[in-house]
């Protein structure tokens, strides 16, 4: 506490009262050791300014490390706003005006790179058609369609292959470094060739050490085999460079060339000509069938109407609603009437074992509800589990609808229950007794004194927790994903499932199916927003949260 | 019941046994039964979990509600086949960092909105509440395409990494828990921070020294809510950490099971305790901030 700590006024001053001991004022100590600087030192303490120096000092090496990167590759508008930040940052702690700013710029920087950017970034993607074989630009999808023709012809020039990323072995982008017929090294990658500075390159002409990339051992690229036959090297006007095996390429002509007068593909081989649809983002011919690459397009509001109108969308993204909400009020009144209960039924002078009963019944909440949930998944298998072995009954109660349901529904009762009975313990707590008391000698029952008297004043903190409960609950991804995936799947549509909740739907569109659908997935995302908002809204308007602010 | 029920009458004071016996039953009894069949309800999944960690076969066919026998063979199995200890520091690693950190930012700016008045302030708190409605796991499309080219310039904080995912979590540091903690920081009475700073100290001096002092029930409770859910968070940390090294425990639980389940169920037994184990040691600790700080959030509405 401040009284007692030695650190707290300069020579001379009363020291800090405490709280509790603020009314009646502290005697003078005029042997503590002096507050550096004090009041004529408008500077702080000097470790308090050599702690700034060297975190600002920090913070400018950070910012030097994050501009290198971007300027080997070129990214102009990445370094501006790199140099605004630091800038800014320089601004905030030197200046002596902008306190508030001092102790918000930390957090409010964190939130607007790792969250209202994405939310924003989220948006703007909802109404493009981004999705596997529709991610880059228009000439990426050209340069794509005319390298992946490639084919040897007579003429066609070889050279050694050496495979790399750029990053991460895994999953970094990969490049070509090509040693040709005269040992010099170029590196390859989706948008062209590139001269390469400053690589070790061995008399058989495989390239063993290169800046700036990651060389691949033959396991690795054997890893990466499939994205290897898929990827070519764009060399202009037709041609391109493709792998042969895991250490040669050859340079040959495209069958399939662009041409941008009649903005058309023409197919040299059968003579398809496949012209460029900029609704759709991709090149279509006369029988309508389309070129595997595409490109992003925006298409405007047509996802949302996707999931609203389109009659096989529409009706999965309103069953998965339907249940979404179903679900998200069954568990919230569910874990409050059991919760409430238990806190009842504790809720009583001199009862004995009342920590130990209250300990037992808040374990489920100290637990790890990652790991409980993977475990309720295994009580409920239908020939192993537990509950079925202790009921003695054969439920296959992940194979069905409602048994699926139910069982979702169970498990987060169990591990919900304590945090209601936590809060409502507290509320509790926080009623005198007699009320209850007073109304019962007045004749009314236990049951009406509870209702008309200890209720009401109950939900009034009770609120926006029930509130709070079911926002959570509504996007519980962890609670359906780690019990059944979502499912079991409805038989008519593959993709919705019947414990689906929006948030795992999404996940599954984005994350889980053979084609990433990344614009649909971030409609259906801002829709869950919509959704939530509207809920929230509504319920906080009632009460006080808003009104508080100022 | 709440109520205690009153009994008055001529026989108040010479009660049988019998009669006291009814009057305790209905008084105190019932609630006893009550207690015990919702302890029952709350133990057996532990009770089973336990009993599966120590089942010397190790499958979930063989797994009894009561412990068949005591070996240690699961956790054996679970340290030498799995990258357990490589898991659990990577587990502990975010939950540690981000309860710290965000605990850091939180406070800091809870200091700000409750102690100083500035253009924004109320737009501020607002935006901070509405910004909840849009969590961090629903921009999780657009977080992905961020990191893929993040990662192109930054290996060091691309996928697989540590550090890109704490900065994705620390995105979320101020949230509703700036509130929380603000509504703490608003019962400090104000005449503390001013006569410091009539004494000279400056506002740093006041936050770190007086401030920060006397709210630790807050910072705590906030700590604690922020390392349970990291160490519970599934869905980022499934996008962004693939590499079966670079996991968490939980990520890496779930590998375990879902690669065979019936085989693995022993050894993920013992990896579910393990689990549990931080969340239960923070909670012994800090019990008695917990109903405090949970009901201070909520009557405060």
């Amino acid at each position: 506490m401040a009284a007692s700590d030695n650190a707290g006024a300069p020579e001379g001053a009363p020291a800090h009262p405490s709280p509790t001991t603020h009314s009646s004022p502290a005697p003078r100590r005029p042997s503590r050791s002096p507050l550096p600087g004090g009041r004529f030192a408008r500077e702080g303490s000097r470790v308090g300014q050599v702690v700034k120096i060297g975190l600002l000092g920090l913070f400018t090496a950070l910012g030097v490390w994050a501009v290198l990167p971007l300027y080997i590759g070129e990214n102009w508008l990445g370094i501006g706003l790199v140099v605004a930040v630091v800038g800014l940052v320089y601004y905030v702690y030197l200046s002596k005006r902008s306190v508030p700013a001092k102790y918000l710029v930390p957090g409010v920087l964190f939130l607007m790179v790792f969250q209202i950017f994405p939310v924003l970034y989220t948006m703007s993607t909802s109404v493009t058609n981004m999705s596997d074989g529709h991610r880059g630009s228009k000439e990426q999808a050209v340069s794509a369609v005319e390298s992946l023709s490639v084919t040897r012809t007579a003429d066609s020039p070889e050279y050694v292959l050496t495979v790399a990323t750029v990053g991460d072995p895994e999953t970094g982008e990969l490049v070509f470094l090509l040693t040709d017929a005269e040992g010099d090294a170029r590196v390859g990658d989706a948008d062209g060739l590139s001269d390469l500075g400053g690589a070790t390159v061995e008399d058989s002409g495989k390239v063993t050490d290169a800046f700036g990339y990651t060389i691949l051992t033959p396991a690795e690229v054997n890893e990466r085999s499939g994205e290897l036959e898929e990827f070519a090297v764009p060399t202009g006007s037709g041609a391109g460079i493709r792998s042969s095996g895991l250490s040669t390429a050859y340079e040959g002509r495209a069958l399939r060339v662009y041409d941008e007068s009649c903005d058309c593909v023409t197919d040299a081989e059968t003579g398809d000509v496949y012209t460029a649809d900029d609704e759709r983002g991709a090149f279509y011919n006369d029988e309508g069938q389309r070129l595997p690459q595409g490109w992003q397009v925006n298409v405007g509001a047509d996802n949302f109407a996707r999931f609203l109108f389109d009659p096989s969308f529409a009706s999965s993204f309103f069953s998965i609603l339907l249940w979404n909400i179903v679900f998200a009020v069954a568990v919230t009144g569910l874990v409050f009437v059991v919760g409430l209960a238990v806190a009842l039924t504790l809720h009583v002078p001199k009862m004995r074992g009342k920590v130990f009963y209250r300990v037992l019944v808040v374990l489920p909440y100290a637990m790890s509800s990652l790991a409980m949930y993977l475990l309720w998944r295994d009580m409920f298998n239908t020939d192993f589990g537990v509950i079925n072995q202790v009921l003695g009954l054969r439920i296959d109660w992940f194979g069905s609808v409602w048994g699926a349901r139910v069982a979702v529904v169970l498990a987060n009762v169990w591990l919900g229950y304590p945090y209601m009975f936590l809060v409502a313990t507290g509320a509790l707590q926080a009623i005198p007794r007699e009320l209850g008391q007073a109304a019962q000698i007045d004749g009314a029952n236990p049951w009406q004194a509870f209702r008309h008297v200890t209720l009401p004043l109950l939900m009034v903190a009770m609120t926006p927790i029930l509130v709070a409960t079911f926002a959570f609950n509504f996007n519980n991804f962890n609670a359906v994903w780690l019990l059944t995936r979502g499912g079991p799947l409805f038989s008519d549509n593959s993709t919705a499932g019947a414990t689906d909740l929006l948030i795992t739907y999404t996940y599954r569109l984005a994350f889980n199916e053979a084609t990433a659908q990344y614009g649909y997935a971030a409609a259906l995302s801002v829709m869950i927003f919509l959704i939530v908002s509207v809920i929230s809204v509504t319920s906080l308007w009632r009460s006080k949260a808003l009104k508080e602010v100022g | 019941m709440s109520v205690d029920t009153v009994r008055t009458g001529p026989a108040r004071h010479r009660r049988g046994t019998g009669t006291r016996l009814s009057l305790w039953a209905t008084r105190l009894g019932w609630r006893h039964v009550v207690m015990w069949v919702v302890a029952a309800f709350a133990l057996f999944p532990v009770m089973f979990v336990v009993s599966a960690a120590l089942n010397p076969l190790g499958t979930l066919s063989s797994s009894q509600l009561w412990p068949t026998g005591a070996s240690l063979d699961n956790a054996r199995d679970l340290f030498s086949n799995t990258p357990f200890t490589t898991w659990y520091a990577n587990s502990l690693f975010f939950a540690l960092t981000n309860a710290a950190v965000t605990v850091l930012l939180s406070a800091l700016a809870a200091y700000a909105f409750s102690r100083m008045r500035f253009k924004g302030r109320k737009v501020g708190l607002i935006g901070l509440l509405v910004i909840q409605m849009f969590p961090q796991f629903l921009a999780i499309v657009a977080i992905y395409l961020m990191f893929s080219s993040i990662g192109e310039y930054y290996p060091a904080i691309g996928f697989d990494t540590r550090w890109g995912l704490l900065l994705v979590y620390l995105g979320g540091a101020l949230s509703i828990n700036t509130w929380l903690m603000k509504g703490f920081f608003d019962t400090v009475p104000k005449e503390l921070d001013e006569s410091a700073q009539m004494d000279g100290a400056t506002h740093a001096q006041v936050f770190f020294r007086i401030m920060l002092p006397l709210v630790t029930p807050v910072l705590a409770i906030v700590g604690l809510l922020v390392f349970i859910s990291t160490i519970n968070e599934f869905l980022l940390a499934s996008v962004f950490l693939r590499d079966t090294e670079a996991k968490t425990l939980g990520l890496g639980l779930y590998q375990v099971v879902a690669s065979s389940r019936n085989a693995n169920f022993g050894m993920f037994s013992v990896g579910a305790i393990l689990l549990s184990l931080p969340t239960l040691i923070v909670f012994w600790f800090l019990q008695r901030f917990i109903t405090e700080g949970l009901t201070s959030g909520a009557v405060k509405g």
